[in-house]
């Protein structure tokens, strides 16, 4: 059968496009951290609901956040409460506070190399590493070398968090080598039997997590969903939806079903945690 | 003159519509060369106009201010207290610059002279647009293969405690502008007139001799230009150094540590930032000085060029 490739082409082309002229695409946008996870949700979502589009992009919780404020998004995702300044931004411009709705948990790891015989730091002692009064391993019970700092860029919400939660909003020493994305971090501290890095959990592959001590005399505890989930773990954060005003029709049904069980499991199987 | 191509026979009505048709050609041609020229005021009125809050606003100079830039030895936007210092950042752009100047120049001006004074035919061939391949290779692609391969090998030559560092980045950088130099350089090179060589090699000079002693004085102003291009290129090149250099702001002078340049604070920083805030001010700031620098750069390039056209057409 001959088939011509202009009506095949058309009728992709109306395939594609349709649902996005009907104004049917939810678009969603932000955190680097929870892109995949994002990502994850729209598939399925969209396996299941024929003709439902989302769209998914990261770039940052700050770019989400000013995408929900310019209008450009209609869900931002966020690894970082809203700061107030950007809350005011959105009551100037649509007379709402924007919506928060806690979607998922996510436990920040802090990673070394697999061969770094350090099992455990207390929160106090990351901090002190991370602004760099500590800077050799020996002083936290590892070999005699100089501690590689990796961190993320300083726009992303990860890094807000952990300034806010381990450096008690001191600053980062010079010396923290930023890389963009968690995996690029994962990736160096796997390649630097020196190195340290931090980041969200579901990323850890190739690399070991260090055990978190609230405080010098607690036990050390590793990131896992038991312990996420009962906040024994001292780096857990809740993930968050943004919306303008309260969500309806379409985005109301998919953020429903995020925050279904079968939602919440996928979550789980990216390697986040539920949020009961 | 194309205006003048109308056939002597051909009616008045003809002649008239033809220089219609010539006038319109030439009035979109002009517009397309005057586009480019807008679209290059436009971005430095924007980019001149969004840093100005720093030298103008109250508001803004209370977080970033040029007195800040220069006093705060530290440079981190995000936080309680923001702390916009320049230093790092500068410290970190002139080291990665120098290393790759460093590594390129000599490599790309002995390049040139090899395939313009050395180089048999067939080998030129080859050579000069393989070099000049090395340019048609994306920054990001570069970047990337510094990032995984010439970092790990590096350090294990080198043995420094940061696998990403300043030494990384340049060279990385050097490869990038090795096509720039050595383009401009051989050209030069080649443009020196026969009668010079003759002259040297009639004389008894060896080709070396030749090469370094006339061929290169020569073109010297072609090849300043050539490494000044480069020079201007590595300034503002962006993707390379972000992934490469690991973008720790330290201010030192060791070639083995990390560095943060302007070029590539701007990249990651810019997409994040509130617009209007003191750090998109400070930004665009950075690309204003990055713009001038460059710009004065190639200005220089210019007379060169300028300077070896007069050498060759007296000579």
């Amino acid at each position: 059968m001959k088939r011509n490739p202009l009506i095949l082409t058309l009728i992709a082309a109306t395939l594609v496009t349709a649902p996005v002229l009907a104004g049917k695409a939810i678009t969603v946008k932000g955190s680097d951290t929870m892109v995949i996870l994002g990502q994850r949700w729209a598939e399925k979502y969209m396996n299941e609901n024929a003709g439902q589009v989302i769209m998914v992009t990261g770039g940052g919780s700050g770019t989400g956040i000013a995408a929900l404020i310019n209008g450009t998004t209609d869900v931002c995702q966020s690894s970082r409460s809203m700061k107030q300044d950007e809350k005011l931004k959105l009551r100037d411009r649509y007379q709402t506070m924007g919506i928060e709705i806690p979607v998922a948990k996510d436990g920040l790891a802090v990673y070394v190399h697999t061969a770094n015989p350090v099992k455990e730091l207390t929160v106090e002692q990351l901090g002190e590493i991370y602004m760099g009064n500590v800077t050799n391993w020996k002083q936290v019970g590892g070999p005699d070398a100089t501690i590689i700092l990796y961190g993320r860029e300083n726009s992303s919400g990860t890094y807000g968090f952990f300034k806010e939660h381990v450096l008690k909003n001191k600053d980062f020493s010079a010396r923290v080598q930023t890389l963009p994305g968690t995996a690029a971090v994962v990736n160096a501290v796997a390649k630097d039997p020196n190195g340290i890095g931090y980041g969200g959990a579901a990323y850890a592959k190739g690399v070991r997590d260090v055990g978190m001590k609230k405080d010098a005399g607690a036990a050390a505890v590793l990131p896992t969903a038991a312990t996420v989930k009962d906040g024994s773990y001292p780096l857990s954060r809740p993930l968050f939806f943004y919306l303008r005003k309260a969500p309806s029709g379409d985005t109301k049904k998919f953020v429903d079903w995020v925050l279904s069980a079968e939602g919440q499991k996928l979550a789980v199987e990216v390697g986040y945690f539920p949020l009961n | 003159m194309s205006r003048s191509l109308a056939l002597p026979h051909s009616p008045a009505s003809v002649r008239a519509r033809q220089r219609l048709r010539e006038m319109a050609i030439e009035w979109a041609l002009r517009a397309c060369a005057f586009s480019a020229v807008a679209g290059l005021v436009l971005i430095v009125v924007f980019v001149f106009k969004e840093a100005w809050p720093i030298l103008s606003n109250p508001e803004t100079q209370k977080e970033a201010s040029l007195a800040g830039f220069v006093a705060t030895p530290l440079w981190q936007p995000v936080g309680e207290v923001p702390k916009y210092g320049l230093i790092p950042l500068l410290t970190g752009t002139v080291k990665v610059v120098l290393i790759a100047m460093l590594f390129a120049v000599p490599l790309s001006v002995l390049a040139a002279v090899y395939s313009s004074e050395f180089a048999p035919p067939r080998v030129r061939e080859v050579l000069k647009p393989a070099i000049e391949m090395l340019a048609g290779i994306p920054s990001v692609v570069m970047g990337f293969f510094a990032l995984m391969v010439l970092a790990s090998w590096l350090q294990s030559v080198t043995h420094s405690p940061m696998r990403l560092n300043a030494l990384t980045a340049g060279i990385a950088l050097g490869l990038g502008i090795i096509p720039t130099i050595f383009t401009v350089a051989e050209d030069a090179l080649r443009a020196v007139p026969r009668s010079f060589r003759e002259a040297s090699l009639g004389l008894g000079a060896s080709a070396w001799q030749t090469a370094w002693h006339v061929s290169l004085p020569a073109a010297s102003a072609g090849v300043g230009a050539g490494v000044l291009l480069g020079l201007g290129r590595a300034v503002g090149e962006t993707m390379i150094v972000l992934m490469a250099s690991g973008n720790a702001a330290i201010t030192s002078a060791d070639a083995f540590d990390s560095v943060r340049t302007l070029s590539a604070s701007i990249a990651a920083e810019l997409a994040e930032v509130v617009v209007g805030s003191p750090h998109y001010s400070t930004l665009f700031f950075l690309g204003a000085l990055l713009f001038t620098v460059t710009f004065l750069i190639n200005v220089a390039a210019g007379a060169f060029v300028e300077r070896l056209r007069k050498r060759l057409a007296g000579a």
